[in-house]
């Protein structure tokens, strides 16, 4: 390999590293990068650059940005006394999509998981007990997964907060444009368990 | 080699990117692991919860190979069991502790048909706390560690046993105590088979089954630390029971 295409190769090989992509496809990538090198690839480099240099996660909420509190916790419109705890960045930049909710987020980091040894100490479970009281929480919404280990992180969460706060969580149950025969059995049970009147 | 059974899952780790490894518990081939292809996507992840029961083939060049799975779901228990608080938490205590304890690949199958059994029970909260009671007995028994209750191990009488040997899990009666009483380990009249009168005589045995869980099984396995979960359900259990 000659010195000239050196950088390239570490471009390629880093590439490949990031999820969604492979070797080959972190190739086609970085030739496509290299094609359109004024108009992608030096506002990409640049971007990456500032992103490396100010990301970080916000210290109210875990969110990440790219300053010590995150928009949503600067948004005063949003402590309306209402935090819904997630476990992790892309879940609340899901919720954030589906533009249901306006209150403030709380990021766990992860689930409690007896395999992995996560226990209460290494999620941030400390955090929000101490926000529920700071921020004058009238509402915690339990968004977590509808996992052995999520649910079990819920349980252990409302364990903390019972009493001094109200606490909700999710609905489990049949997705919007779901087909019940294809459904699995747990999810049936879920939907029929949580079934409304008309 | 290939085998093909029905079997537990006790738990799921991620492989790359798309892919899983299952660690399951089956009656012919024991605690067996393998990747699942594909197994994070959206049609698998709903059956990869622990405790679901699955149609398993296992395929692989050798025999000492990790192989892969393929799977039909037959049942989930998970449904059942995030609704209570202390059925998920005796579902966390029962998978995590197998996953702890079984060798690699040796059958159980004994242990097995308690276990499918007691994960059936999931949900009832009536009867599930002295379900796990027994389960625990026969997997301390499974492991090595059985209690010997029949009879007393200093005078040979099998009346009046209240007490257990911390060390050799015999049982004691209150006149062969003696001096020792403050060091054995309470026997209460459930381990010997009785109904229990409450659930506080069930946590009382649970924790005379823990001391050997935790100072003769675990010792035995390289002194490894005891998976939180067990303990979570027993404080779970002490707790005045919810809705």
């Amino acid at each position: 390999m000659s010195q000239s295409t050196d950088k390239i190769e570490d471009l390629i090989a880093l590439m490949a590293r990031l999820p969604g992509l492979g070797p080959r496809s972190a190739r086609r990538a970085v030739l496509h990068l290299i094609r359109k090198r004024g108009i992608l690839l030096a506002p990409l480099a640049d971007t990456l650059q500032e992103v490396a240099a100010t990301a970080r996660e916000c210290l109210n909420c875990g969110n990440v940005g790219t300053s010590d509190i995150c928009d949503i916790c600067e948004d005063a419109r949003r402590a309306n006394g209402i935090l819904c705890v997630v476990e992790d960045v892309a879940d609340l930049w899901a919720m954030e999509r589906a533009g249901v909710f306006k209150g403030r987020y709380h990021v766990l980091g992860g689930t409690l998981s007896a395999l992995d040894g996560v226990g209460p100490d290494e999620l941030r479970i400390p955090q929000l007990v101490t926000r529920v009281q700071a921020e004058e929480i009238t509402e915690v919404i339990l968004a977590l997964n509808a996992t052995i280990d999520g649910q079990t992180t819920v349980h252990y969460i409302a364990d903390q907060l019972e009493n001094r706060v109200e606490l909700t969580s999710l609905a489990q149950g049949v997705p919007i444009g779901g087909e019940l025969d294809y459904l699995d059995d747990g999810t049936i049970t879920a939907a029929m368990n949580a079934r409304k009147k008309l | 080699m290939d085998w093909r059974d029905t079997g537990i899952l006790l738990s799921t780790r991620k492989h790359g990117e798309t892919s899983v490894i299952l660690e399951t518990f089956t009656p012919s081939y024991g605690r067996q692991s393998g990747v699942l292809r594909g197994g994070i996507s959206r049609k698998h992840t709903p059956h990869l919860q622990p405790g679901a029961q699955l149609d398993l083939s296992w395929r692989a060049r050798l025999e000492s190979q990790l192989g892969t799975f393929t799977i039909e779901p037959i049942r989930s228990r998970a449904a059942a069991a995030m609704g209570d608080r202390l059925s998920l938490a005796g579902l966390n205590a029962v998978t995590s502790l197998l996953s702890f304890c079984l060798p690699d690949r040796e059958p159980h199958p004994d242990l097995y048909q308690k276990t499918e059994t007691l994960l059936d029970l999931l949900g009832q909260p009536d009867v599930w706390p002295l379900a796990y009671l027994r389960w625990e007995v026969r997997l301390l028994d499974d492991m090595g560690f059985g209690l010997d209750l029949g009879r007393c191990a200093v005078t040979g009488s099998n009346d009046n046993l209240i007490y257990v040997s911390p060390r050799t899990g015999r049982a004691v009666t209150a006149s062969g105590a003696g001096e020792w009483v403050d060091h054995l380990l309470p026997l209460p009249p459930v381990l010997h088979g009785q109904s229990p009168m409450d659930d506080t005589e069930i946590i009382t045995a649970l924790q005379t089954t823990g001391h050997f869980v935790e100072h003769h099984m675990a010792k035995a396995l390289r002194d490894r630390p005891l998976p939180p979960a067990r303990a979570r359900f027993i404080e779970r259990l002490s707790r005045p029971k919810q809705t």
